[in-house]
């Protein structure tokens, strides 16, 4: 006779009946952990943030003082990144000009985000504002963006500068600048994505139920387009920090004694035969950064979507 | 049957859709698509009117336009005895809770990135202010009177098999307590077995909170099973509307007779003894309908007059109305 108290294959399992929804925030973190290269490009981009924040009251040497006894040096013990023509530190440089160059590659990201979802989905959903709003957006794609920079910031430059302070000034126009000529790919995309997904069974279903329409952009519209957003966002980081360092080129960025990643590579390109490695950092630096950020927001895209959350 | 006594929940009266047609470089208006093209009827409290027709008859943009999904080209609604025909904005938005619907297709219906309990709950969110133990316990009340398991409320849409997705549908459909429900084809995208569960579930619901149903279907036999009365549309309007039993046993419209032959017949051994009506052509472009009766173009049993005149929408004194003249 067997023994009924034992079962072998062991304990039943207890079903746990949960009372509330657990949060969402929490699937989308077990899922974003899930992706390898989002970890991995995560842990560089808070590195490389926490480097810029704190490096400089680790590595005390000022980024802008000359040192005419060690010019166009080689690594060191100390210059670990050597110096460049005018004897200033390399690294201390890469630190300071790292926080202007994410500085400006988020802050521009966000507005161009910003800008760019909000007349993508006002264009959709209304079709009223449709046709206005993507003349307005062909006009933007249409303009010269190069020579509008140029006018812009030759225009306001000076006022910004007198207004915000030197740094301030030139930080918001360049950011300004930048955003207001980068949104208009988001806003065709998401202007696409919102057409076809109004038309959705869900969203008549919301109207049926009453939902205004703030809150039926906010709860079934956005979150449905998160995808193409999150891809815009980060290659918008990365073309952020490029067309602000094609601007530092041309002279109409940050001033030369004002290091950005951008400023660096530039200035270093003409000594590149003399020591390789001084485009090789800001270079790295500058690609890293993008390629971390990539992978972030394809990590963040796959676990913002609860279809592909647990596979 | 119906002598009065019972009271009218929604009163149609000459309800019109129609869509505009644009084309060309400037948008210009060109024509309209007749969706819905003049259809008259009342539901009482309480019964489910069944709206059988064709595909492309109007039969779903008809239900829409009563819910005011989208903005009437003619005619007028009452519910409840209150026009709604033109209300704007928030006092139609006041009252969405008296009328809700059910979709047809239940993958398409719930928005994949909120969870069970966000999709049941979005009524609740929009039309009352409950605390979130409250809002908890009204959803959990809805999944069990759906038979749906209280651990499912964190899941997304996708998880779930097309039966268990329409019921979440209905569970939404029924957060605000409504008295009048639209199903639009609430089975036609479920596996037949899945049906009788679903169709079950809407009768047991039916009973159980005093619904009225506007039952769209194009299966027949799931609306004989349902409907208190049943209406036939074609082309935009209404041929026949009459109490279940009658319109089964005796149609009167030409349509509706060839609809019914169309019907599968589970019993072998009946069927080589059923006449079948075999309708010739296609149905004309709503955009564009015949002069005359909608149906002469196909009527087995067309009459001059059919070509020339519209035939009234009229009661023949068994209580049932029609639209046909061989009526006369």
């Amino acid at each position: 006779m067997t023994d009924l108290n034992t079962n072998p294959i062991g304990e039943i399992e207890r079903i746990t009946v949960s009372e509330n929804p657990r949060s969402q925030w929490w699937d989308v973190w077990a899922q974003f952990k899930t992706h390898k290269g989002a970890v991995l490009g995560m842990t560089f981009f808070v590195l490389i943030i926490l480097l810029v924040l704190i490096g400089p009251y680790i590595w005390t040497l000022a980024p802008d003082r000359p040192d005419l006894l060690a010019r166009n040096k080689g690594p060191s013990m100390g210059h670990p990144l050597g110096t460049d023509q005018l004897g200033r530190d390399s690294l201390a440089q890469m630190l300071a000009g790292g926080r202007i160059s994410l500085a400006v590659g988020v802050v521009a990201m966000t507005l161009s985000l910003v800008v760019g979802s909000l007349v993508g989905v006002l264009a959709g959903y209304f079709k009223r504002l449709d046709g206005m709003l993507m003349r307005f957006t062909d006009l933007f794609l249409a303009l010269p963006l190069l020579p509008l920079l140029l006018v812009i910031i030759m225009l306001f430059r000076d006022t910004l500068r007198a207004a915000f302070g030197l740094e301030a000034g030139i930080f918001i126009l360049i950011v300004f600048v930048i955003g207001i000529t980068s949104w208009m790919q988001t806003a065709r995309i998401v202007r696409g994505d919102v057409l076809a997904l109004k038309e959705q069974e869900f969203v008549l279903a919301a109207r049926s139920i009453g939902t205004p329409p703030w809150r039926m952009i906010m709860r079934h519209i956005l979150p449905n387009v998160m995808s193409p957003i999150m891809v815009s966002a980060t290659l918008g980081i990365a073309n952020a920090i490029i067309t602000e360092s094609a601007l530092s080129f041309l002279g109409l960025g940050f001033p030369s004694d004002f290091p950005t990643w951008g400023r660096l590579l530039f200035d270093s390109t003409n000594f590149m035969t003399l020591s390789p490695e001084r485009v090789i950092w800001p270079g790295l630096a500058i690609s890293l950064t993008v390629l971390s950020v990539n992978y972030m927001g394809d990590g963040l895209r796959d676990a913002l979507d609860p279809r592909i959350r647990g596979r | 049957m119906f002598d009065g006594v019972k009271k009218p929940i929604l009163k149609v009266d000459d309800l019109k859709m129609h869509f505009p047609i644009f084309k060309g470089v400037f948008r210009r208006k060109v024509g309209e698509v007749k969706a819905v093209d003049g259809i008259s009827f009342e539901i009482y409290e309480g019964e489910t009117l069944g709206l059988v027709g064709e595909s492309g008859c109007g039969k779903t943009s008809a239900g829409r336009a009563i819910l005011r999904l989208y903005d009437i080209s003619g005619g007028s609604i009452e519910l409840n005895g209150q026009d709604i025909s033109s209300l704007q904005g928030d006092e139609l938005r006041r009252l969405r809770p008296e009328m809700q619907m059910i979709f047809q297709d239940p993958q398409a219906s719930l928005n994949p990135r909120m969870t069970v309990a966000s999709i049941i709950a979005e009524p609740l969110d929009e039309h009352k202010k409950l605390s979130k133990q409250q809002r908890m316990a009204r959803v959990f009340e809805l999944m069990d009177a759906v038979g749906l398991h209280r651990d499912f409320a964190n899941r997304f849409p996708h998880e779930f098999s097309g039966g268990q997705r329409q019921r979440i549908g209905i569970a939404r459909a029924l957060a605000l307590n409504p008295k009048f429900i639209v199903c639009d084809e609430p089975i036609a995208a479920l596996d037949v077995s899945i049906q009788a569960q679903v169709v079950n579930l809407l009768e047991d619901l039916q009973e159980k909170f005093g619904l009225t149903y506007l039952f769209i279907s194009h299966d027949l036999s799931m609306v004989r099973h349902l409907a208190t009365r049943v209406a036939v549309m074609y082309l935009g309007k209404i041929v026949e509307l009459a109490p279940r039993a009658l319109l089964y046993s005796d149609p009167k419209h030409p349509y509706t007779e060839a609809l019914l032959s169309a019907v599968p017949e589970p019993d072998p051994s009946s069927l080589n003894k059923r006449e079948r009506i075999i309708l010739e052509g296609d149905v004309p472009s709503p955009s564009n309908p015949p002069t005359g009766c909608n149906f002469s173009t196909r009527c087995p049993r067309v009459m001059d007059i059919c070509k020339k005149e519209v035939p009234e929408f009229k009661q023949l004194d068994d209580g049932r109305h029609v639209a046909c003249h061989l009526m006369d």
